[in-house]
């Protein structure tokens, strides 16, 4: 950021906050490979929607690539074998979200060649809009980006409702992460086949790459490599969290709002993340399932942070040896970013598809006691870091005194996102996204 | 490898400023204005700011612990309520009385309302507005600035014995052989008798008047300071700047020997001081940022019509007390529209 930027404005939403970026740890670093981890656990439930069932007994042999569960239903998608070798266990595995999952335990064979040889030849130019669906889904491809919805589905609009724009989120917008911004700088091929499969199978007129002006290497990159024949552009805007939440970085790009408890494709736009393109255009030609995903190594806690592709299943501690954990600084380990993402409990926990990051914060200074809380004392910042416009210290009151149904109701509280703004900049500590993700439930279970 | 040893709920990462560091912030903010009022008045604002601050912070300490809150001095919060209060009252106020105002200021102002965040009014005027009521003489009795010998005595009714008469201050005015001293503020002097001292030394400060009040320049620039620094919402002095000076024009511009000028009108008495340090207390004002500017021009506003039109001389402080009142009120009807709303989704109670 130099004066420069003062003059040269990007395009950006209402709000939000300027959390320090840590991203020169890793933006530099190339993807590399790691080796196998000597086992690989897969979840059967790495997706929104229905878990997924496995196709596989104990003690079966696997090769790199074959499918190893089935989708259940269409919001749901299947498992490939990350790597050649033998099903140990079908069985409970911890995972970050808590309460432990059935996955899929498959001993790798050190030995094997890991080339995959599951190859089903497409051709992209006669798929008709609903084949690629149906392949998107084969491929098991989630949302990259940390949602890990299916891709599918967004991929064929609601009944009634026509997509207008692609917009590919570029954004990266949580603290250390640069997988995308790597993804975007070295598989733009790939992710321009990408766009084009979204763009036919959703039938939009146009695609817009938005990408926080911190990675203007990245926009210039695509700006030189797009064809010029597409109606596909790369668009800088203000690096801001969370710019990379869907509703913001439409705002951003197009000046548009979905409306309150509607869908992007009420307003005629599909967004997909950088990462879920890449694989899509990767994947699909050679009709190959979703086997491992580029995932940022960072934080202070981390001796040689990177950018690595990682096999889907690998333990989060095989993939911290890797890259020198320093054990007796590490407070913390997160999947995804600071921001918004999990802390494990556990380092048996695995990367998914889901998990765009690992970032081990340091154990915090024990007199620092920067999380005493202090009462509210109105000072307005989580109103003015609510990229949606809430009322955060009210919504907090009323946590408090447990009237969840009346944030609902009177104050909006299911707009919120739980990106975390409100409670980074509150000068009292109050854990107010803790109390907001809390009322949410409470008031789903009350409702169901 | 151990295990990892925090397990908490994102986000992660956290802006590292708290509560104490602005309230931090605002008592080094407050510093200047004290030392210019010692300065300007001597021992007696001297002890009258320490009187304030530890009858402020004994009480704070007090009802913190015998409701249960541990301590809550340490916020600095109490310190900011117990600085405020000297300011505001005359440099030879007795300092019993001051202490009473520091009492009930944080008793009735503060606590009683469950402690910091909990109040709806500020409590250094809560305690000044008692006082008023309470002192009608000690509190518009004035002495002159820059008094010879200020350092080494104090004003004698500094050290009024409590339900005592104050020693009158008159006798010892004479005994410092003033000849200019009118013993009225600007504010006063404009009011009853429309003389209007020059703009430029109500500005600046080298005048009679409460005891940090005076330096309009200095208030100012210690407010800006806290501004730039984020911890004051500028908006707020701002409107009630604006809102003071829009109403005082046209007064003015009809009968400029009656009608002080809108400078005057911003430059002097307790306007300055209440616009910065006052209502922009973040406890006591609004919330949203339309709730704030409104919030700002009542306050201007009003103080201007109770100096214009009413018995007393100054408006700041009951105009700030009023619009803390309306605050929650102001807040609800100016809730931001939320992302996606077609129009504004809450609607006033």
């Amino acid at each position: 950021m130099g004066l420069f930027s003062l003059f040269q404005r990007h395009r950006t939403f209402d709000h939000g906050i300027y959390p320090v970026e840590h991203k020169e740890l890793t933006a530099d670093k190339p993807i590399r490979r790691l080796p196998f981890a000597p086992e690989l656990v897969i979840p059967l439930a790495q997706h929104k929607g229905a878990p997924a069932v496995p196709l596989v007994k104990v003690g079966q042999e696997v090769v790199r690539g074959e499918p190893i569960a089935r989708a259940e239903g269409f919001v749901s998608v299947p498992m490939h074998a990350p790597a050649t070798g033998v099903i140990r266990a079908i069985a409970l595995t911890p995972t970050a979200d808590g309460p432990k999952t059935q996955a899929i335990f498959l001993k790798v064979y050190e030995a094997a060649s890991q080339e995959v040889l599951y190859d089903l030849e497409r051709d992209l130019d006669t798929m008709t809009s609903e084949e690629i669906v149906a392949a998107v889904q084969d491929a098991g491809l989630v949302g990259l980006g940390g949602a890990a919805f299916p891709s599918h589905v967004k991929l064929k609009p609601p009944a009634g409702k026509v997509i207008e724009t692609v917009v590919v989120n570029g954004c990266e917008c949580e603290p250390y992460l640069t997988c995308d911004h790597r993804i975007m700088l070295e598989q733009s091929d790939a992710l321009i086949r990408g766009i084009k499969l979204a763009l036919k199978a959703t039938g939009a007129k146009r695609a817009i790459i938005g990408v926080e002006d911190n990675k203007l290497d990245a926009v210039a990159h695509l700006r030189a490599v797009l064809p010029k024949d597409l109606p596909i552009t790369a668009e800088a805007v203000e690096t801001k969290y969370p710019q990379g939440a869907e509703k913001m970085l439409i705002k951003s790009l197009l000046r548009k709002e979905v409306p309150v408890g509607g869908l992007p494709a009420d307003i005629g736009v599909a967004v997909y993340n950088v990462g879920t393109l890449a694989q899509m255009g990767d994947l699909l030609p050679r009709g190959r399932g979703l086997i491992e995903r580029v995932v940022t190594v960072s934080g202070p806690a981390v001796a040689n942070p990177g950018n690595f592709m990682v096999p889907i299943g690998t333990p989060l501690r095989f993939l911290l040896e890797q890259v020198g954990l320093a054990a007796d600084r590490v407070g913390e380990v997160i999947l995804g970013g600071p921001m918004m993402g999990m802390a494990v409990a556990s380092l048996d926990v695995p990367v998914t598809k889901a998990v765009s990051g690992v970032v081990a914060l340091e154990r915090e200074d024990p007199d620092l006691d920067r999380r005493k809380v202090y009462p509210c004392i109105k000072c307005a910042e989580c109103l003015k870091a609510c990229p949606v416009s809430l009322n955060p210290s009210m919504l907090g009151e009323l946590a408090l005194a447990r009237q969840y149904e009346r944030m609902a109701e009177e104050f909006n509280l299911n707009q919120c996102f739980e990106c975390g703004c409100c409670a980074y900049v509150c000068p009292s500590n109050i854990p107010l996204t803790q109390y907001f993700r809390i009322a949410k439930s409470i008031n789903r279970d009350r409702n169901a | 490898m151990p295990k990892p040893i925090e397990i908490r709920t994102s986000p992660h990462l956290k802006r590292a400023i708290s509560v104490d560091r602005i309230m931090r912030n605002v008592v080094f903010a407050l510093l200047p204005i004290c030392a210019f009022a010692v300065f300007q008045f001597g021992l007696s604002a001297l002890l009258l700011i320490l009187t304030t601050t530890g009858a402020a912070i004994a009480t704070e300490w007090f009802f913190a612990r015998a409701s249960g809150q541990g301590n809550t001095v340490s916020d600095w919060s109490v310190v900011i309520t117990g600085i405020l209060l000297a300011l505001t009252l005359p440099p030879g106020f007795p300092l019993w009385m001051a202490a009473v105002a520091a009492f009930v200021g944080v008793a009735l102002g503060k606590a009683l309302f469950g402690g910091l965040g909990y109040n709806v009014m500020n409590p250094a005027l809560v305690g000044r507005a008692f006082v008023q009521a309470a002192f009608p003489v000690a509190i518009t009795t004035w002495t002159p600035a820059f008094a010879p010998g200020r350092f080494t005595e104090v004003i004698p009714s500094t050290f009024t014995l409590p339900f005592m008469q104050p020693t009158p201050v008159k006798d010892w005015i004479m005994g410092l052989q003033l000849d200019a001293w009118t013993g009225a503020t600007p504010l006063a002097l404009q009011k009853f008798q429309q003389i209007e001292p020059p703009v430029t030394e109500v500005f600046t400060g080298m005048i009679a008047g409460s005891a940090g009040e005076t330096s309009a320049l200095l208030i100012l620039i210690c407010g800006l300071w806290l501004a730039f620094k984020r911890m004051l919402d500028w908006r707020i002095p701002v409107a009630v700047m604006a809102g003071a000076a829009l109403t005082a024009l046209p007064f003015w511009l009809m009968d400029s020997s009656v009608y002080p000028s809108p400078w005057f009108v911003l430059f002097s008495g307790g306007l300055m001081l209440g616009a910065w340090f006052m209502a922009s207390d973040m406890v006591a004002s609004p919330v949203t940022t339309s709730g704030v500017i409104l919030y700002g021009l009542f306050i201007g506003i009003v103080t201007v019509v109770i100096r214009l039109f009413g018995g007393l001389v100054e408006g700041v402080m009951y105009a700030i007390l009023l619009a803390n009142a309306a605050g929650p009120l102001i807040s609800s009807w100016t809730q931001p529209r939320v992302y996606g709303a077609i129009k504004k989704t809450r609607e006033v109670e």
